[in-house]
């Protein structure tokens, strides 16, 4: 067991030195273009394209520009933007770490709790009307936008109906800090985080219904029904127990991938300041060095939350311990 | 005896054909295929709309002037009520030909534009497909097959593009490309074209399908049959052409359309950010995002792309779910997801 959780960690800093390696190549192996122009931003003058060809040292070998990134990036981290002059770009990228994360988090209570009531429930009343109309509902999520989605939401609440009844507690958007405006800190994300958890509600309730359905096929299955349990205790106590490995496994993965920047869409449309709304804020600015901090970033947490998941995984499940 | 003949007849029946039989039993699947085709040949016929309708979808038309109950009203309107700030384009108009949806912030047609934009959809989703089942198909199966070295190599490096969050990596990619033309070569790739994002998209989601084809063509690599083939000495190029090839064939066509699905939202949402189809070129995603500014005066710009893409996504997916059980019910393949 100790043998696999080493492989796999093994395996996790080879996929981050390849990561770093293709981020670099992107940015600065790309033929053609001259990189200190691009990290300069728009109209730089001829001062500040060789202050950054110093800085970066694109006057040395292939091998120390990349290492003078990593520890601009990862060390000292005083790696700065050019395009808004002397900001410091790593403390700038953790501030939003905290926006992200409760975007993410509250998103992800309502998907776990929604998509395990739809999914036992489809499962339940499998073939019937209930099981249909649950599944069309649920392929319809996955099917929208999300950032669609949130503009219907901004729309409905907003405007239309923001001054009905129904609406009226919608405050404007923006993010308010948990430890400022607990208040505020919930009403503003109450809608960003439906909005968000659609997808994943529809997504999870079809995978759940299909690994209980499978589930109910076994043999231990048909070993509890001899036994005279009821049909709810076989369901909730025997195959929903199975399934759930398989769930935990996917949630790790979407969760990371949602923190490390996959929630980009949904903090765009809602004006919530975080690690993806940062990025494309940079992108329309064409300040690369905050681009390159953030998705070495995101994509660094992605791999290590894969690696978590893989040995809790190897911990969980005795089949895959001693094999 | 008749009974028992059209068992024989049943059995004897291909797995082409038993699939095909079993796919045109079920109902829902036909009806989200003819949905969707019916959204594509709406969208085909674009430029016909456009000539017939005397617009120009791609041009800034703020001075055009529509015809409403005889009475002639420009595009652009200025507001009536409240702050009489700027103009406001004008709403739809629901008849055909005649600024149906409305007009956009430069006045133009946002029907034709819808028309067109869809087609670019669909063409950078299905070109993207293409590009993602092909180089899938021969990582998966080169590194199935060959194993040891050459399956380690390509397995890390289908971890490395996987373990990148997808919107960031399509970020990092088209920043770098979508601003100035590159030349690779005798290859000059302009900065708006549309190849930009096919080859971002089908990139981003090889090892998605690479990594299903591997395990499956590994499996194939130890069954007796190609043993057997092994033995009689065939080489390797055949054995993949005439054994492995043929058996992962229903894979990949289940993949087709759950891969469309997919690549639709993406490009969408790519398009949206800025980073996909670049202006006065449009997709449902640039036209949601130009009414995105209008959202709460002339709502529709944003609304009518949106719908086109659920709609057809839905379809796709419901078609997808069809095709799978039609073709391989014991398949593990499920639905993408897109951020």
């Amino acid at each position: 067991m100790i043998y696999a959780v080493l492989q796999r960690l093994g395996q996790m800093v080879f996929v981050m030195v390849g990561i770093s390696l293709l981020v670099f190549l992107i940015f600065f192996g790309t033929p053609g273009v001259d990189p200190a122009a691009r990290i300069a931003g728009r109209n730089a003058s001829p001062e500040v394209l060789e202050a950054v060809r110093i800085s970066f040292g694109f006057d040395q070998p292939f091998y120390i520009q990349y290492l003078t990134m990593m520890k601009k990036i990862f060390i000292t981290g005083d790696l700065t933007s050019f395009v808004n002059r002397g900001w410091e770009v790593v403390p700038a990228v953790l501030d939003t770490i905290p926006v992200t994360l409760s975007l993410v988090l509250g998103a992800a209570v309502l998907w776990i709790i929604f998509s395990l009531i739809i999914g036992v429930l489809a499962a339940a009343y499998r073939d019937t009307w209930i099981d249909k109309i649950l599944m069309i509902l649920g392929l319809i999520g996955i099917s929208m936008p999300v950032y669609w989605l949130g503009e219907v939401m901004n729309l409905v609440t907003q405007s239309r109906y923001h001054d009905t009844w129904l609406f009226s507690w919608v405050p404007p958007l923006g993010y308010k800090p948990l430890s400022e405006d607990p208040k505020g800190w919930f009403l503003t994300l109450v809608i960003p985080w439906f909005t968000l958890s659609i997808l994943y509600i529809g997504l999870y309730g079809r995978v759940l219904r299909a690994s209980i359905t499978e589930a109910l096929q076994e043999d231990y299955i048909r070993t509890a029904r001899a036994k005279g349990l009821s049909e709810t205790r076989i369901l909730l106590r025997h195959a929903l127990r199975t399934s759930l490995i398989s769930f935990v496994t996917l949630f790790g993965l979407d969760f990371g991938a949602l923190v490390g920047g996959s929630a980009l869409l949904t903090e765009v449309v809602f004006g919530l300041q975080g690690v993806g709304k940062l990025t494309f804020d940079a992108l329309q600015n064409l300040d690369l060095p905050i681009i390159m901090t953030t998705v070495l970033y995101a994509s660094f947490f992605v791999v290590v939350a894969n690696a978590i998941v893989d040995v809790v995984y190897i911990l969980l499940d005795p089949r895959v311990r001693t094999a | 005896m008749t009974v028992l003949s059209t068992d024989v007849a049943n059995q004897c029946r291909g797995p082409w054909a038993t699939a095909f039989r079993r796919l045109m039993r079920d109902r829902a699947a036909l009806a989200a295929l003819a949905a969707f085709l019916l959204i594509v040949l709406m969208c085909l016929l674009a430029p016909v709309y456009a000539h017939w309708a005397g617009v120009e979808p791609f041009k800034s038309t703020l001075n055009a002037t529509i015809i409403i109950d005889g009475q002639e009203r420009p595009v652009m309107e200025l507001p009536t009520e409240g702050l009489a700030l700027g103009y406001t384009p004008i709403g739809p108009t629901w008849s055909l030909g005649n600024y149906f949806l409305g007009a956009d912030n430069q006045g133009r047609d946002v029907m034709a534009r819808l028309l067109y934009g869809g087609l670019n959809s669909f063409l950078i989703a299905g070109a993207a497909t293409i590009f993602t089942l092909t180089f899938a198909t021969l990582f998966g199966v080169t590194a199935g097959f060959f194993g040891g070295v050459i399956d380690m190599v390509l397995s890390r490096i289908l971890d490395v593009l996987w373990a990148f969050p997808v919107y960031l990596l399509a970020i990092s990619l088209s920043v770098v490309m979508i601003t100035q033309s590159i030349t690779i070569g005798p290859i000059v790739i302009e900065s708006g074209s549309l190849w930009l994002p096919i080859f971002i998209i089908g990139l981003i989601y090889i090892p998605y399908v690479a990594r299903p084809i591997r395990g499956q063509v590994m499996a194939l690599r130890n069954s007796d049959f190609v043993m057997a083939a092994i033995g009689l000495g065939a080489p390797s190029s055949r054995i993949m052409r005439k054994d492995i090839l043929p058996n992962i064939t229903t894979t990949l066509i289940v993949f087709v359309p759950i891969m469309m699905a997919l690549n639709m939202l993406t490009e969408s949402a790519l398009s949206f950010l800025s980073i996909g189809v670049q202006p006065p070129d449009a997709s449902w995603g640039t036209i949601i995002q130009d009414g995105q500014g209008l959202l709460y005066t002339r709502p529709v710009v944003a609304l009518a792309p949106g719908l086109m893409i659920v709609a057809s996504v839905l379809s796709l997916n419901v078609f997808g779910d069809g095709l799978r059980d039609a073709l391989d019910p014991k398949s593990k393949i499920k639905l993408g997801r897109s951020g």
